[in-house]
């Protein structure tokens, strides 16, 4: 059977139809909610593998990215009398695996599922450094040691960024050791050498220890700044009319980097099935 | 007075704050270097009771505990150090989508429901540290802070912050709503009184035919007791379906044009110039599908899909509040290809921009924003806008000109996409019938935006109504455009269209003329507050509102899916098939207008125009030494230099389909922007759409004809240079004049810019037949004046054209940086003596010269060839030659590809003897500087050989940009690092 994963959308997120092409290429087969069709129980989250937090700017990130949607997830209650919060956290329980991107890692920073030492909020993405919102592709250091089963057997990714409040920072150096020495922190920004690096613009918002993308201890729950599923195709890289030598010959690349964490997570899905 | 609870929210001190740290350095810069700190603080002050418990829950809910400190009824300023409090609030009515944010959060927080008296309202303070004047904080609070028009202020010294009192911006309107009747049995004086007090923007012309009218009242207005005046709701009406705005009087003027010893009469610039060259075009093409019609032009994308686009201006409003004004003109432009047909997904926005210099520093006329904060505002606005709504803005320009300074342009574009066909039945063709309900979906009803038509046609004025001005809510129509696409894809309404300009008068006034009628009741309106006035709530321009016509079985299912969506909709009436616009308050008919008359009754406008040519004269300068220091000044000239801090501002990335992008290669400047919708990704299809844009108002002081030729050209020219097909290329025109109406005292050369008009037009039919390309919809602007007693500030005459064009195979598409060393280079097409309005010039500061003329003919052949070249894959760069000429191309192409180049001006073909300056600068049209592989030369060379094209140098390994003169000497060698750098440098 195929890899179900859920795109929750609604309230401003808009990166919900390339994440679920991304998951198509990868050989899962994608579904769409509302998340009030989840709140209001016409869609259960327990039925599906993957449950995504697509980028977007839910409720414009006026009070701050996400925070208004984090509200939703964390008051909001089901005909079961739970939160959505609390479905999720039942849900990794039971082995599924939760992915947030850009505005839906913000979400799940807020919601105290990543990095999840305490299931309080430990961790925010705050202003970035330069006080802008940026559109650039940054190079991206994977920790190997992390649990993480997104980025597994990648070495660096190159992704684009497209955000305003993507600053790593974190409530105390505590949390911050605690993060580093279980290896939770899934991703650097780096240099074009692959060390992690604080200068802009390789790290495009000044996040602490240059983190770029954190997961949990069971590696199944990832967030990370940048956009996997806005590089599914070779030709979508900034420098793809470089890369190929000579246009008369046009290899027949058509993936693009960023299918690999949709991949990866489709894979392991999978493999949990059997 | 009853107390309201207020929340305090913070940046810890901990914790760095962008946010403040960048309004102190713009104090620092911009106003008084006095100021050593600024801290900002939110505040949502509620008005509604909460018990303890649920002011404990309220704080969490709006603020990060990690980052931020939150305090409940007291100051969070009493523990920070400062001299100045500067609170800043929004006025009564302005959109405030930060305290309607904060209000949901706290719903949902404490699981309640606030009632339509109660609200949140947000404010921002700023406490300034530093030894400033009142006077100065006030300059800083209005001069950067806020803006009057849509900002209230409450300036505190420290220590009289425990009395600091705030109002609530609450709306008090008259609780009785009245219809008046109004007596138009005037003499002429006294209507155009009546005309200019209610800001109806009518001309004496036009009261009279709606007098004529009123006089031979039908039977069913005497029944309904209405008689032979006019009520207000009428007459309102009316005047915004009547408006320049809404109806492009000008634009379908019959024109007497007189030119030297010729007189011609025009029958309407649109209907010859635009839409009949269209119509011949037509003929020859399969692809146009509706053109004209709708909110946006229409064409064939594929067999499954057609590509929706519509450009419009958002101009005088930007004058007032360039933020609100920016932001509502793209989000409203959005709802164009939104409401064009049955709806389309929106896949990309453009962003044309015209302002004064941003280091402006002569005087700037009280009521005006020094451009600088125009151009912030306007960018931010249309960051916003997009990056909010999820639709990447990929391509756009900005151009500087003194002149518009009373005035900025906002050219905002959007290109969507449509399945041709749903359970069989054309998306594209609207239908409607007798008994389908008026629905009216996404925001509610406010003040905001009454009398925007009207308004934005007229001058601007000391007069102008601030309510005009609004601020856009991206989120509001993000979850409207989600909604309104599963309605149309599970077929729950039958048409839609954007209720814009003019309100729900001109939109249902609009449709209902598909069935022949309608009758509406203005309470079933959901208004934001009550006590508006019946008129007011008709023609009101509240955004992020739509109208559908619903059959009457799909309305439980509509209404089903809005709630999912939490999208308010609300049956307001049922479309007949009376031929009456009928418009009921409760009981009473409050309106009951013709359609016929409505739409038809308005009279034809006459109009004179004079052309008299201005003699060229040749200009002469002074021969130029150094022309590396030259080419770096014109590279980092505000027309040239990287947009880049804008552009990345911009998410031009998002849904997943960027190609060629604006920045290319290390970050040199895109001619065009390639984008794969999702629609082909998902079909496996690399068919994607290429969009670019072209304006020249630096040519129209010379002649209209050539501005007009030379903007069409290289929009076409630009989308050529990526990779597009001329046979399948489709303009929109954006027409921003200043105001073409002849007056002997406030307008005296108004035939003249008529004639400008006319000339423009007369260019744009000529080149759309030459090089086939039909214009698919369009929009004209023709009040871009600003008027302030002896002041008069005009802008140029500004046309805008966007091209998209449909490229058949994405992966041939090329950038225009250069790929390696030893590829040739060459320069396509004929280079002459047309310096005149060039980039060189208007830096040296010199008038006169020849402006660059459009031989369509040849340009024509060149872009097939070009085309066949880029699909055989023989080029490795292409790029524009167009601002700054041959050297600027060149220079862009090498630092963007990181690489050197060496160019012979000897063995570039000229018509005539050419000096080097003038082959190095001249802005002749219709040319590219290309790169080819050496082993690609002899293929590229057949493609080219019916083509003028010149092998004029070779990319090198080194740093450097090499450029020989014609008597074989070095006159330019420069580093390509100290090139770019110019380059970026120069709107730092």
């Amino acid at each position: 059977m195929k890899v179900k994963s859920l795109l929750i959308m609604g309230y401003g997120v808009n990166c919900e139809k390339e994440m679920a092409l991304g998951y198509s290429m990868a050989g899962a087969t994608p579904k769409f909610a509302h998340i009030n069709a989840i709140l209001q129980s016409k869609v259960r989250i327990f039925d599906y593998d993957i449950i995504n937090f697509p980028g977007g700017f839910s409720f414009g990130d006026e009070l701050g990215a996400a925070k208004a949607l984090a509200n939703k997830v964390t008051f909001s209650k089901l005909k079961n009398g739970r939160t959505l919060r609390e479905e999720l956290v039942g849900f990794v329980h039971h082995g599924g695996y939760i992915f947030g991107v850009c505005n839906g890692f913000q979400l799940l920073v807020r919601l105290g599922l990543l990095p999840n030492l305490s299931g309080e909020q430990e961790v925010s993405l705050a202003y970035n450094s330069s006080g802008k919102f940026e559109d650039r592709w940054v190079l991206h250091k994977i920790n190997p040691l992390s649990p993480c089963v997104f980025t597994k057997g990648l070495d660096t990714i190159y992704l684009p960024v497209r955000h305003g409040e993507g600053r790593f920072c974190a409530k105390n150096s505590g949390v911050l050791k605690q993060i580093i020495s279980e290896n939770l922190v899934a991703l650097q920004y780096c240099d074009p050498e692959g060390n992690p690096t604080m200068s802009y613009p390789q790290n495009p918002n000044g996040s602490l220890e240059s983190i770029g993308g954190i997961c949990d201890r069971t590696g199944r729950i990832f967030g990370m700044m940048a956009h996997p599923e806005a590089f599914l195709l070779f030709y979508n890289h900034p420098l793809w009319t470089r890369m190929i030598k000579s246009k008369i010959d046009t290899p027949n690349i058509i993936e693009g980097g960023g299918l690999t964490i949709f991949k990866n997570v489709v894979k392991n899905a999978q493999g949990d099935k059997k | 007075m009853r107390d309201f609870t207020w929340i305090e929210v913070k940046v810890k001190d901990s914790f760095d704050d962008p946010l403040g740290r960048g309004v102190k350095e713009d104090i620092n810069k911009f106003f008084s270097e006095e100021v050593t700190g600024v801290t900002a603080i939110k505040v949502y002050v509620i008005s509604r009771d909460f018990s303890k418990e649920q002011l404990q829950t309220i704080g969490p809910a709006l603020h990060d505990p990690i980052i931020e400190e939150c305090k409940i009824n007291s100051h969070l300023a009493s523990n920070v150090d400062f001299s100045w409090l500067v609170e800043v609030g929004f006025r009564p009515g302005v959109k405030d989508n930060l305290g309607n944010t904060a209000k949901i959060a706290i719903e949902d927080a404490l699981d309640i429901k606030f009632s339509g008296s109660e609200g949140v309202y947000s404010f921002t303070q700023f406490l300034l540290k530093g030894d400033i004047s009142e006077k100065e904080v006030e300059g800083i609070a209005n001069g950067l802070l806020g803006n009057r028009l849509i900002n209230s202020f409450n300036i505190t010294p420290s220590k009289k912050l425990d009395g600091l009192k705030r109002t609530i911006p609450e709306i008090k309107l008259r609780l009785k709503q009245i219809v008046e009747r109004i007596n138009l049995q005037l003499d002429d004086e006294a209507m155009m009184r009546l005309s200019q007090e209610r800001l109806l923007a009518l001309s004496i012309e036009e009261l009279k035919a709606i007098r004529g009218h009123f006089k031979k009242p039908s039977q069913m207005r005497n029944s309904l007791g209405l008689g032979e005046d006019p009520t207000d709701v009428e007459l309102e009406c009316i005047a915004q379906t009547w408006s320049e705005h809404c109806k492009h009087k000008i634009f379908n003027a019959e024109i007497t044009h007189k030119e030297p010893g010729k007189t011609e009469i025009v029958d309407g610039c649109f209907k010859s110039f635009i839409k009949n060259p269209t119509k011949e075009i037509g003929k020859k093409i399969d692809w146009l599908v509706s053109v004209f019609d709708d909110n946006a032009g229409i064409i064939k994308f594929n067999d499954k899909f057609n590509l929706v686009f519509k450009v419009e201006t958002h101009n005088s409003p930007s004058a007032l509040d360039p933020y609100g004004g920016a932001l509502t003109g793209i989000v409203g432009v959005n709802r164009d290809p939104l409401g064009a047909g049955t709806g389309s997904r929106l896949i990309a926005n453009t962003d044309v921009f015209c302002f004064a210099p941003p280091n402006f520093s002569g005087d700037v006329p009280k009521m005006l924003l020094h451009p600088r904060r125009v151009f912030e505002g306007v960018r931010r606005g249309v960051e916003h806008g997009g990056n909010k709504s999820g639709i990447p803005t990929v391509n756009g320009c900005i151009v500087f000109d003194e002149r518009y300074l009373g005035k900025p342009l906002v050219f905002c574009g959007t290109l969507g996409i449509a399945p041709s066909k749903i359970n069989g039945k054309p998306t594209h063709i609207k239908t409607i019938s007798p008994e389908d309900l008026v629905v009216i979906a996404g925001g509610r009803t406010g003040l905001d935006g009454v009398h925007g038509a009207t308004f934005s046609s007229e001058k601007l004025n000391e007069r102008s109504p601030t309510s005009a001005v609004q601020i856009g809510d991206p989120f509001t129509q993000k979850k409207l455009a989600d909604f309104l696409l599963e309605a149309r894809n599970s077929e729950l309404y039958t048409a839609l269209t954007d209720n814009g300009a003019g309100g729900i008068s001109s939109s249902v006034g609009e449709i209902s003329r598909l069935c022949g009628g309608c009758k509406i009741q203005l309470k079933d309106v959901p208004l934001k507050y009550e006590g508006l006035q019946p008129w007011e709530i008709l023609v009101s321009e509240s955004q992020e509102r739509m109208t559908l016509a619903v059959p009457k079985e799909k309305i439980a299912k509509l209404k089903e899916l809005a709630a999912l969506h939490d999208v308010g909709v609300a049956v307001i009436g049922e479309f007949t098939k009376t031929g009456n616009f009928h418009i009921l308050f409760g009981q009473d008919t409050v309106a009951l207008l013709d359609l016929d008359f409505l739409h038809n009754g308005c009279p034809k406008l006459r109009l004179e125009a004079e052309w008299n040519p201005t003699s060229s004269e040749s200009a002469a300068f002074s021969f130029m030494k150094d022309f590396g220091s030259t080419l770096k000044s014109l590279l980092s000239s505000p027309n040239i230099c990287s947009k880049e801090q804008v552009v990345r501002q911009y998410d031009h990335e998002v849904q997943g389909g960027s190609i060629i992008k604006p920045l290319c290669g290390n970050d040199g400047p895109s001619d065009a922007a390639v984008l794969l919708p999702l629609e082909s990704m998902e079909n496996h299809s690399f068919q994607g759409v290429g969009i670019s844009n072209g304006i020249c108002p630096k040519f129209s002081e010379f002649d209209t004809y050539h501005m007009a030729a030379n903007a069409m050209d290289e929009a076409i020219r630009n989308l050529v240079a990526v990779g597009g097909d001329i046979s399948k290329i489709a303009l929109v025109d954006n027409f921003c004049w200043p105001d073409p109406v002849f007056h002997p005292e406030s307008n005296p050369d108004g035939k003249h810019k008529l004639a400008q008009l006319v000339r423009a037009n007369k260019a744009i039919k000529d080149y759309a037949l030459a090089f086939g390309t039909p214009f698919i919809s369009g929009k004209d602007s023709m009040k871009n004046d600003f008027h302030a007693g002896n002041v008069k500030i005009s802008v140029p005459p500004t046309l805008l054209i966007s091209a998209i064009g449909n490229i058949e195979d994405v992966k041939k598409c090329i950038t225009m940086d250069f790929k390696n060393r030893g590829d040739v280079i060459y320069l396509l097409g004929i280079t002459r003596n047309e310096l005149g309005g060039s980039e060189l010039f208007m830096h040296l500061k010199i008038n006169g010269g020849d402006v660059p003329t459009v031989d369509a003919c040849l340009a024509k052949n060149l872009y097939i060839a070009v085309g066949s070249a880029i699909k055989e894959g023989v080029l490795n760069s292409c790029h524009d030659c167009s601002d700054g000429g041959l050297a600027v191309a060149v220079a862009e192409s090498s630092f963007a590809g990181g690489l050197g180049a060496e160019v012979d001006l000897s063995l570039v073909q000229s018509s005539g003897h050419l000096d080097d300056c003038t082959i190095l600068f001249s802005e002749t049209p219709s040319r590219f500087v290309v790169s080819v592989a050496p082993e690609s030369q002899s293929r590229f060379e057949e493609l080219l050989a019916s083509c003028a094209f010149s092998k004029i140098g070779i990319v090198k390994p080194g740093k450097s940009l090499v450029i020989k003169g014609q008597k074989g000497n070095f006159i330019i060698d420069e580093g390509i690092e100290g090139l770019k750098s110019a380059w970026q440098g120069g709107l730092k």
